[in-house]
């Protein structure tokens, strides 16, 4: 590999790889590496303990230290940084970083990797690292010579925060961290390979500003790609100016305020009636940093089915035209192709059909009427809808909320209604049950003294559950809000729906005394069996500013999350609740 | 169980075409398997592939031949350029292009087939590269149908070995591919 852009200066000290390697994290600034030591990355922990600069949070599971790191960056605008060892250490993070990828979190993983004569040899803890995680990084590198190791952990900050971010990976032998160079960390670093699109195409965003202007019956539908670029701000602004229905992702939530009258909900699988009634019979839509994935329009050729002039913004190209043929494609950095289309209205002479306008927002209030929310609030059994509601009240609104995968996902999507960016922190594409305890580390790390709670299921919650010791160490005062229904509620819904009520093996039977569990672990358990002692719980735990707080909410088995589209299915073939 | 499955999406069918499509790319251990990965990955087909260091020992190129309908190709040329090592990209097949492909063949060529197998070598302009009392190699150049109709004309039962080293291509005219 050539390095380009690195100039060693004459008097650069000598340092070892370690040392090179903690000082370039220094000079990122990075506060924060999420970790689990092991022997080929011994000398870097050595040179860790050394200083105190770069702060190391032990994990208890590498799985855990890629979630935490992930959810670092995206409850802060910075980059999640782990660092695990060679082998194990590496392919226990497979899943955090696969999940990082699907959801194009910045995240620099740092492995060890046997030394370099052994590498090919079936060393002791060996596993080639770059070539198990190439399918589920944005890109990786291993380190063969310690020359190259300051200019390639710079590359690896550069390519996860550019463009489409995304998880890299560098990979680093153990004889490298021991040998030794001049260091010298470079301000910029060139790649003749790598340039992404930062500024739209102005003739395309013209159309487009012609277009929305021109719509009778207009939709404004963001993604993740709106809260990763931090366009919030600018996208409601334009929201606002126009008055335009919107409505966002699973991964967008946050982008649009959840209560604003303008905000039809989230869209897809699981999306409010009104939101995906909407997509499906507007006639212009714009698309903001989202990429059409099957959970979100449900069939392509049936949502291609209604005749509509679609507007895509987004930085990755290969998102463009992939499921979806659209009309007027813009390849760019959202925030500048938003600031640049925000001109184009305000310039333009034509203006919006008030009246049309009226008469589309007249029939989103007729689906909106629907209130395909709805659900049995006199029920004497905990409803996991409840739950969340009263957590949204407790907390204002205004807590970081992360959830795992599952029923308990979508409730908390569908019922806390984010108000910021950044606030909402879950798996969308790669679904990863485990993710929430250790998500909410993160999100706790990167705003100390904010609330954060956990939304978790019991199947989910078991499987990162090591993560209490973690949070004892750390005194991270979490809220863990279980939605206890003893079942893999989403598979048993599909199981429900689509095969015949066979509960085929989502049943969790021998499940922890959970209270005791939390407790054994230094925290504060809590059971709660009754509706009307949730919002007292949910009180009293957010109450103990200074406490890991685990509640453990029995609710209702066979409740199940409304509407649905059910896979294949158009977007506008919902199954609602029961009692629609 | 002829249903459709709940889970099941449409398969989209548009007609599949044949591209040849050329990339620069750094010169480093990893770049292969990244673009052989991603086909791997994302279901699509490698006729073949070919790749050599250029006149500039940084960078490789190589010629990927592929079927797709328009929408895929699009969609793998999209992903070829998310690649961090890819520097530059050609779909050869939208415009005039040569292509050329070479191939080694071993043939039995002994007794009276043995001036026969000669003639055949020179009425496809194939050079015998390698002779022993009872076969010859011989080496011939062209693109793929060329090739193919050698191998056609030829008695199976002679041919002893064939190696093709699939397609090379370059555009027509002043169009370049280069950095």
């Amino acid at each position: 590999m050539k390095i380009t852009g690195a100039e060693i200066s004459g008097d650069a000290v000598e340092m070892t790889g370690a040392e090179i390697v903690v000082k370039c994290l220094e000079a990122e600034g990075v506060e924060y590496l999420f970790g689990y030591p092991g022997g080929a990355v011994l000398f870097i922990y050595d040179e860790l303990f050394k200083q105190d600069k770069v702060r190391h949070v032990l994990v208890r599971h590498e799985q855990a230290a890629a979630h935490a790191a992930d959810a670092y960056s995206r409850a802060s605008q910075k980059v999640g940084v782990c660092l695990v060892t060679s082998g194990p250490g590496v392919t226990n993070a497979v899943t955090g970083i696969a999940t990082a990828y699907m959801d194009s979190i910045p995240m620099v993983i740092l492995s060890g990797q046997v030394p370099t004569h052994a590498i090919g040899q079936d060393a002791f803890q060996e596993v080639d690292a770059v070539g198990i995680t190439r399918p589920c990084v944005k890109h990786n590198f291993l380190v063969k010579d310690v020359r190259e190791l300051a200019a390639t952990i710079k590359k690896a900050f550069l390519i996860a925060t550019t463009g489409r971010p995304g998880p890299v990976l560098v990979d680093i032998p153990k004889d490298v961290t021991i040998a030794k160079t001049a260091f010298h960390y470079p301000d910029s670093i060139a790649m003749r390979s790598y340039n992404p699109v930062i500024k739209g195409h102005p003739g395309q965003i013209k159309k487009a500003a012609q277009l929305i202007l021109e719509a009778k019956r207009p939709m404004i539908y963001t993604g993740g790609g709106v809260i990763l670029s931090d366009a919030a701000p600018l996208l409601t602004k334009i929201v606002k100016m126009l008055g335009f229905p919107v409505t966002n992702t699973l991964m967008g939530l946050g982008g649009y305020p959840g209560d604003d009258r303008l905000f039809l909900g989230m869209l897809g699988m699981h999306g409010t009636y009104e939101a995906n009634m909407a997509m499906q019979h507007c006639d212009v839509l714009v698309a903001v940093g989202a990429r059409f994935d099957d959970r979100v329009i449900g069939n392509p050729t049936h949502f291609g089915q209604v005749p509509r002039k679609i507007v895509h913004i987004d930085v990755d190209p290969s998102s463009i035209s992939k499921r979806v043929k659209v009309d007027v494609p813009i390849v760019g950095h959202v925030p500048d192709v938003l600031e640049e289309l925000l001109k184009q209205l305000e310039s333009q002479t034509a203006k919006i059909d008030q009246k049309a306008l009226a008469a589309w927002w007249a029939q989103i209030e007729l689906w909106r009427g629907r209130d395909c929310l709805r659900y049995d609030r006199t029920s004497p059994i905990i409803k996991p809808q409840l739950v969340v509601e009263k957590l949204h009240e407790v907390t204002n609104g205004d807590a970081f909320i992360t959830s795992d995968v599952g029923q308990h996902q979508m409730w908390a999507a569908q019922f806390y209604k984010f108000a910021k960016p950044r606030r909402w922190i879950n798996s969308g594409g790669l679904g990863t049950m485990g993710v929430g305890l250790p998500y909410a580390m993160g999100a706790q790390l990167a705003n100390p003294g904010a609330t954060v709670a956990c939304v978790t299921g019991e199947a989910s919650f078991t499987m990162c559950i090591q993560e209490l010791s973690t949070c004892k160490q750390y005194r991270l005062p979490l809220k863990i809000v279980l939605l206890n229904n003893r079942y893999m509620g989403m598979v048993r819904q599909w199981q429900q729906f689509f095969h015949g009520n066979r509960y085929s093996e989502s049943y969790m039977d021998a499940l922890p005394d959970f209270v005791k569990l939390a407790e054994s672990f230094g925290h504060v358990g809590m059971r709660i069996e009754k509706p009307g002692d949730v919002e007292p719980a949910l009180r009293e735990a957010f109450a103990r500013k200074n406490d890991l707080v685990f509640m453990d909410f029995l609710t209702d088995q066979t409740e199940n999350v409304y509407p649905m589209v059910p896979g294949g299915k158009g977007l506008s073939e919902m199954i609602l609740s029961e009692e629609l | 169980m002829n249903a459709p499955s709940p889970y099941a999406l449409p398969v989209q069918e548009t007609k599949a075409m044949r591209h040849i499509i050329s990339i620069l790319l750094e010169n480093e251990s990893g770049a292969l398997s990244r673009v052989a990965g991603l086909f791997s990955a994302r279901g699509y087909n490698i006729e073949s592939l070919t790749v050599a260091p250029t006149e500039d020992p940084s960078l490789s190129r190589m010629t990927i031949v592929t079927t797709g309908s328009d929408d895929v190709v699009e969609q793998i040329t999209k992903q070829l350029n998310k690649l961090i090592e890819v520097v530059k990209l050609v779909d050869l097949s939208e415009a005039a292009h040569i292509e050329r492909e070479l191939m080694l063949i071993k043939v039995r060529a002994a007794g009276k087939d043995r001036e026969e197998m000669k003639r055949m070598a020179d009425i496809f302009r194939g050079r015998i590269i390698d002779v022993t009392e009872s076969t010859y190699t011989v080496e011939l150049t062209g693109d793929g149908s060329k090739l193919d109709a050698f191998i056609e004309a030829l008695d199976k039962t002679a041919i002893l070995e064939t190696v093709r080293t699939g397609a090379s291509g370059i555009a027509r005219g002043e169009r370049v591919l280069r950095v």
